[in-house]
This record gives C-alpha cells, structure tokens and sequence, in this order.
C-alpha cells in the first residue's frame, strides 16, 4: 500500500481546478487517478465554444478550456496517473486503482476528493418502448463518435429532451450534413441554456416541441422512425396526437445523474434530488476526509461554475490535511417553496465565518420572484428575480456576517417568496 | 455430407450440439442470426423451474424435473452462473390458499422434492423482507434456482465447437428435401449441405421448420412477453424467485434477482402474428412494472435500467413436441416455451442419446468436457486480479466502468470459438454496456475492439448483426 496525502478521483474540470487549488493552498502530495488516456474528461468532446466567460473572460472550446488547468496541473508538477480506474474508494480513505501499466494499487489517502462526474441517463431509464436496434445513442455517445472518433451516427435525427448537450450535437449533427428534424421535450420548459436554444436550434430552423415525448420507436436491425405524442399537465402522452417521424437515428438528452458508485462503497450518504453528496460548506461529505465537487456533486450548467466549486474544495482537502477538522454539530439546510436544492445541503456550527457561496435550482419555472435565505425564519439575504427556471443554476453569494446569522441560526431555510 | 444438422442456435440447439459432440460425428449447427442465443434464449426469465406448475404426466413435467436436477453439475462443469436461490408462489388471497396446496400436489405428482407452504405474512417476511404485507401465504420451493441463459447457451455452443460442431451463421433454412434417406438443407444465403438426421430446434420458427419436411403440420404461436430490468442497488428487495399465484386476476407476474445481482420482472403475455416482433410496448411495460409492485410494494421505477421482450414458442397442443417425426430421420424439438429453459439439459441429453442410437454412433475418445468461462476481473480478488493483469495487461484497462469490465474480458469473448462479433455479442459474453449506463460510455470503446479484433471498420460493426451497423459514415 502506498501512502498519498491527497488523492483525486478524476482528471476533468473538477479535478484539475481542485488539484491546482489544493496545491497552491500548500498541499504537495498530490495524486489524480484519470480512467481516460488523457487529461481533461468530458471537455475534450466538447469542441464547440462558449467556455470559460467567466473564469477567463474569454470564450474557449471545451479542449481549450482544459488546456489551461492541464498546463496549470503540470507547471506544478503534481503526479497523475492516466488510464487508471478507481474500482473502490473505502470508508478509511483507501482508494484501489487498476491500470495496465501499474496493476491493481492500493493507496492510503488522508484526503480523497471525489471528482468522477456525471453519466448520461440512458433511454432504459425513461421506458421508451419499440425496437431494440441500433441508432438509439445517448447524445454524449454521439458526440464522443464525432467529435473523437470521426463517425457520423446517422442522417435523420430527432432528438429527446432539450438538455445542453441534445442541443450542442443538434447543431452539430446538422454541420456534418445531418438533417435534424426536431428535439421533443417532455416538459413546457428547457432544461437547456437560453444561449444554446437560440445558437443551435432557432440559428438553423431546427424545431422544439414541448409538452411532447416519444412514446415509440420503431424499426428492426435500425432506428426506422419514432412516434411522438404531446404530454398533458400529468406529463402523460396524449394518445391522439402521436404522430410518426421517420429517422435513422434518436439522440437522447434526457438528463446527467452523478457518478456516485464510489462514494457508495465509500458510505457516503448521498442526495436523493441531487444523487451527489450531502456536503457541508467544506464541500466535505458525511465521511469525514471525503470531499465532493463539480457534476459529481451535482449536475452544473457551467464548467467555470465547476472549476470555481473545484478549487474550493481543493484549498479545503488541504486544510483538512493540515488539522483542520470539522465541527461535530451540523444544520441541514431545508429548501421550500419551490427550490429543489442547494449545495452545500449542510453548515457546521462552528465559529468559522467566511463568504459562502450557494448554488441552487428551483423545480419550475416561476416568474417575479424572490430568493431568500432565513435564519431562524428572519431573511438575511433575499434577491428579486424576474424568471427563475430549472435549468438556470442560481448562485447566491453571502457576506461573513450573513454565515454568522446563519451558523448561529437553529433553522436555516432557501426559500423562494413569491408574489410583487 | 454431415452426420446431424441442427437448426437454430438457442439453448436446445447449442445443448444438443454439445451432447452429440461427445459421439464421433460430424454435426453443424446453422442460425439464422449473427450469433448463439439470439432468440428465445437471449430474453426470458432466466429461471430454472422446481418442475410444480407444469401438468402431471406432460413432457414438460417429465423434463422440467430432470433437468432441474442436471443443473448443478452442468452448470461447474461448463462454467456458467446458476444459483438455486428457491421459488416462493405467494398467496394474496386467504380464499385461494387451496390454489398453493393444488400446486404442491401436483409438484409431488410431477416428482419435486423439499416443496412446504407457510403461512402469515410474518412467516413470509422471515424469507423475502421485503414481500408486500398483504401476502398471506407461499408455496416454498427450494430446488428452484436461477440462470444466465444466454451465458448458458454460449457455454454450451463453445463447449460443442471445441469438440468439433462446426456453426454457421446468418443461415437461415429456407429448404428441406430429402432423397434416398439423405436430406438436402438449403439456406437462403446460398448454403446447401446434406444430412443423415436433421434436427429442428428453431424456437418459434420451428413449425415452419417442420411443415417444410413433414405431413403433421404444427402451428406455433409467438406469444411475447414484456420485462423490466432493475439496478444493481435493489438487488436486495428479493432472494427467491417470486411468483404470484394465478388467480381470477390473470397469471401474474414474477420478480426474480438474476444471477448477476439485478432485479427482473414480468414478463407479460401478448400473442403476436410477426416472429420477429420483439418491441417492447408502453402498455405492457407500464403492466409487468404495476403487476410486479403487488409482490414487492418498494420496487421504484426511477431504479429501472432497461426493458426488453422475448417471445415464447407456443405450440397449440399446449406441450413439447420432442423426438424422430413421422419423416425418418428429421426430429422435432418444437414449442419449447416454459419451462424450456429448465427442460434444455434433459432434453439435449435424451435427443443425443437417441439420435446417437439412431446412426450407431460411437463415443469419442477425448471429449473435452470441461469448458473454462471468460475471467470476471469484477469477481475476482484484488490477488487474483493484480495476478490476471500481471499476466496479461489488458485485464488493467476498464472499459465498461458500471460492470467493470476490462478489454481482457472483451478481446477473450471475441477471440473463443463462436466468438462475439457485434456489440450485442460482447454484452452477452461479458456484462460490458449491460449495466446502469446501458452502454453510454463504452459503446464508441468496444467497437474499436471489434474492429481491431475482426479486422474490420468501425463503420462495419453491428449491434446486433445484419444492417445494424452502429455508425453510418465518416465525418465530413
């Protein structure tokens, strides 16, 4: 067994910002696991722009982006294996790794972050019924077989939900010379960004129906054509308005669910609305040692917001390494009246008052509203919003003084306030 | 000219294939589709039956029973996952408890052992915590048990080619003639071979397989059943396998853990007129989930990973036509459908036994049979496995990370006699994209291992054969 003070579960976003952070924070003993051939994770299959605005003030490809950590990474000279997959991270920080070249390893952390990501959630997973042939992809398996390997999936496309990426490969798909006939979307809202509805729908007439799922897909050996039908309130397809779209290919873009089998073995307790940690400010889980950050934790919109969640957790692993350990005594933020979640979900009691900040989603799209933060009931914060929507994270950002209102609070509460 | 010439490749097919190979005769095996268990066999429930349900005095109670028997030593010595993990019929009804006292008779009729009913929901609980509380009683079974059977049919198939059976694929039959005591089999990819003894083992094409040889004409019926598959992580809401008594409700359906820790449930039963019709349908997706949620209330959708159907081959007569038909020489194992894949063992050793009988064969002298699975690095101890690596690094490169499959695993599934050669074929062999993800991540991997395995394009590789081809194109 070899000895690392802190161990990172990821070379993408999450895990390069955090290792830079950790390491500038005055952590030297550094180790990435990355189960890919190279550094950088999903964003080396983004190759479209749009990146790093607010982390660089200046718009990147996905490559470019985790360029500039990677450079970050390797100017400091901290260790990374590639190719090495984490098979357990146990409750006692030992993280078992296996690559070609270095067999199956063991290695006793004192720290491990946890920066695995996401996964798409596959078409199993929403039950549409039909045929069982090929042309059926996820749309980052598609975008993975264009952007990486060079192969068109198909000519005739309709897309299934209205997430980021369905729109990112809808334009994409059309550059190569596929026809994109419509991206159905099952809610009467996004869960897209509105840049990326206007960019790469709306910019080549490719049209969005919502309240519409597919119910249907058929063909033999090959995608052939799905049925589509509009949704009532209960989200359930209305049977007279199915309608037949002939296509080779069904792109799905139905939703990311955090990677958290690791964590699981780890004993990590983990969000049911979120399927990420339970995290307090320190992004560190229920285990104490074990850290979250980026769409591990939960699904961002933004991989500046990633790198910004990352770093913090990296400054906090090294903290945590050099002695500084959590207070026992905790509070459970409650969400109500329409926020889904926040991140972090917990605040530890102790006297340690520092600027916070909090990412959160609403469960609808609500519009003149209020975002407001309670103490014990009392708003120590509140921000008017004309349109709060799923698929736009909010942040909130809170003075020290405000943690202290909150950390002295017995109740605190997200709330939204609705109303003029 | 061959000795034997077996029709279909499912788990009758590739089960006779490996009896007879132990006899020196030269036997093929032709499919119609891109690989073994492509039917039938592929998608079922997996289960192997204590031999209770099927009517005294039928083929399938006299098979059922003695395979049941044959599947603790067939599965060691052919190396595929099998656990007798007990069936449960369960009683919701305290009026219908005669219903479970009527099966237990007929099991003790039909020679099944060990069989007891309990009672209270208490009692119940004891065995399967998390059973609905409105249970009230269940016939226990503890000789019935679980299998792979897809993972079986493949044993059976590498087992059988080791030994000398040749297989031929994307041969479908289209013609039988016979001359002079020899039968001419055409295929529609050109193919045409002699025979002494064919064997029809076609699942549910096995009557059109018939009807071309013999007088008696059969008719089989594809009768489709629709599952759903759960996630790993509530693998522990069921150990045996639970059935739902029949009642004036309909025939219910079963909740059963598979051998790789997943929950399955269904399947339904919809007779369809295409025999190729395995889509899953919203209807009847939405009643195996519902039907299910009666025997096991915790069972939550968001935990589903996937759904598929099978079809099941229904002969009329309501049993199995098994042996020589009224044409000399043609044999007939036709309507397998549950409990089939229980059957699959006797039945293969008794049409070897009589077909060997039939052309005075002789056994081999060195028959191989013992059959090594593929390595499961998943399985396997982190001593085994640093050792597997060591051997070969392969077994160091994760390709399918939610089943944790390695590119050790997929290049062997390739490589062995009746190899994997789509994507589909892998997922068989190894679990690779069989898991939460369905395939997401390892997809774009594994076909650039079929290629380089194959020699092949990527543009050329198949989910599941024939013009399934995963990609279309190069990009621009």
């Amino acid at each position: 067994m070899i000895k690392v003070n802190l161990v990172i579960v990821g070379g993408g976003p999450a895990g390069l910002a955090a290792a830079k952070s950790a390491y500038d924070a005055g952590e030297r003993d550094i180790l990435i696991l990355e189960r890919e051939a190279e550094l950088g994770g999903i964003l080396n299959q983004c190759i479209h722009n749009g990146f790093g605005l607010h982390t660089f003030k200046e718009e990147l490809t996905g490559p470019e982006y985790a360029s500039r950590y990677i450079d970050e990474v390797v100017k400091r000279g901290i260790t990374y294996k590639l190719n090495a997959t984490v098979i357990d991270v146990s409750n006692n920080k030992t993280v078992t790794y296996v690559s070609a070249q270095d067999g199956l390893v063991q290695v006793q952390a004192k720290a491990v972050i946890l920066a695995c990501g996401c996964r798409e959630r596959p078409r199993g997973a929403i039950n549409i019924a039909g045929m069982r042939g090929a042309g059926v992809f996820s749309a980052g398996t598609a975008q993975k077989l264009v952007n990486i390997d060079g192969y068109l999936p198909g000519k005739e496309v309709v897309i299934l939900g209205s997430g980021d990426i369905g729109l990112i490969m809808a334009r994409r798909m059309t550059f190569e010379g596929a026809h994109v006939q419509a991206v159905v979307e099952l809610m009467p809202f996004s869960s897209g960004l509105n840049r990326n509805i206007v960019q790469c729908l709306n910019d080549f007439d490719i049209p969005l129906y919502f309240s519409h799922t597919v119910v249907n897909i058929k063909g033999r050996e090959r995608v052939e054509g799905v049925v589509i039908a509009q949704v009532d309130d209960r989200l359930q397809p209305i049977k007279e308005t199915e309608r037949f779209i002939p296509c080779d290919t069904l792109l799905l873009s139905v939703g990311l669910l955090p990677e958290n089998e690791l964590a699981k073995n780890a004993e990590v307790q983990l969000s049911p609305t979120t399927g990420g940690a339970v995290v307090d400010e320190n992004l560190m889980t229920n285990v104490e040692g074990v850290f979250e950050c980026g769409n591990v934790l939960h699904v961002h919109d933004l991989v500046d917001f990633v790198s910004a969640e990352s770093e913090n957790a990296g400054v906090r692993a090294a903290d945590y390494i050099n002695g500084v350990t959590p207070c026992r005594e905790k509070t459970v933020i409650s969400c109500t009246n329409g926020v889904r979640y926040c991140v972090p979900t917990v605040l530890n009691r102790d006297e340690v008052y520092a600027p916070q900040s909090f990412k959160m989603r609403v469960a609808n799209v609500f519009k003149k509203v209020e975002l407001a933060v309670l103490a014990d009931g009392v708003k120590v914060y509140g921000r008017k919003r004309p349109v709060v929507a799923p698929g736009e994270m909010e942040n909130i950002n809170l003075t020290a003084e405000q943690m202290k209102m909150l950390k002295q609070a017995k109740s605190v509460e997200i709330t939204l306030i609705k109303g003029e | 000219m061959k000795d034997v010439i077996i029709i279909g490749g499912g788990v009758i097919g590739c089960g006779i294939a490996r009896e007879l190979a132990r006899y020196q005769a030269d036997v093929a095996v032709l499919e119609k589709g891109n690989d073994v268990s492509v039917g039938t066999s592929k998608a079922n429930s997996g289960i192997v039956h204590g031999g209770f349900d099927a009517k005294p005095n039928t083929l399938k109670a006299k098979y059922n029973v003695s395979g049941n028997a044959m599947f603790d030593e067939l599965s060691r010595e052919l190396d595929f996952p099998f656990r007798r993990n007990g069936s449960m019929v369960l009683c919701f009804d305290e009026a219908q408890i005669d219903g479970l006292q009527e099966l237990y008779d007929r099991g003790i009729a039909n020679g099944v052992r060990d069989m007891y009913i309990i009672r209270g929901n208490a009692e119940l609980k004891k065995l399967e915590p998390y059973v609905s509380d409105k249970a009230v009683a269940a016939l226990v079974v503890p000789n019935g048990g679980i299998v792979s059977p897809y993972e079986m049919t493949v044993a059976y198939a590498e087992n059988a080619a080791v030994n000398g059976v040749e297989f031929r694929f994307l041969s479908e039959v289209s013609a039988i003639s016979k001359d002079n005591g020899v039968f001419t089999v055409t295929c529609s990819d050109g193919y045409s071979e002699q025979a002494r003894v064919v064997i029809n083992a076609a699942g549910v094409y096995a009557d059109i397989i018939n009807n071309m040889v013999c007088e008696d004409k059969l008719h089989i019926t594809a009768r489709k059943g629709d599952y759903v598959l759960m996630d790993k992580t509530c693998g522990y809401l069921a150990d045996h396998t639970l059935f739902q008594l029949p009642s004036k409700m309909g025939k219910g359906v079963l909740v059963t853990p598979t051998t790789h820790g997943n929950i399955l449930v269904g399947p339904t039963a919809t007779d369809v007129d295409d025999k190729s019709d395995v889509n899953t349908t919203a209807e009847e997706l939405n009643e195996a989930f519902t039907k299910a949620s009666i025997t096991v209330p915790s069972l939550a959708r968001r935990n589903i990973i996937t759904q598929f159907s099978g079809l099941r081959a229904h002969l009329d007569t309501d049993d199995f036509v098994i042996g020589e038909s009224t044409v000399e020489g043609f044999y007939n194992v036709a309507g397998i459908e549950s409990p089939g894949l229980s059957c699959a063992p006797a039945i293969a050793c008794d049409i070897a036994a009589r077909v060997s009988s039939k052309l005075q064969l002789k056994e081999k002298l060195h028959f191989q049979a013992k059959r090594k699975g593929i390595p499961q690095f998943s399985k396997l101890s982190n001593t085994e496995r640093e050792k597997l690596i060591d051997q070969n690094p392969l077994y160091g490169k994760i390709v399918c990370r939610c089943e944790v499959v390695t590119e050790g695993e997929i290049v062997d599934s390739i490589r062995r006699p009746v190899g994997a050669k789509d994507l589909d074929g892998v997922k068989r062999r190894t679990r690779a994209g069989m898991g939460r993800c369905q395939a997401g991540f390892c997809t774009p991997r594994i076909m650039e291992i079929i290629a380089r395995e194959l020699g092949c394009d990527m543009q050329d590789v198949t989910k599941l054969g024939g013009k399934s081809n995963v990609v279309i194109g190069r990009t621009k």
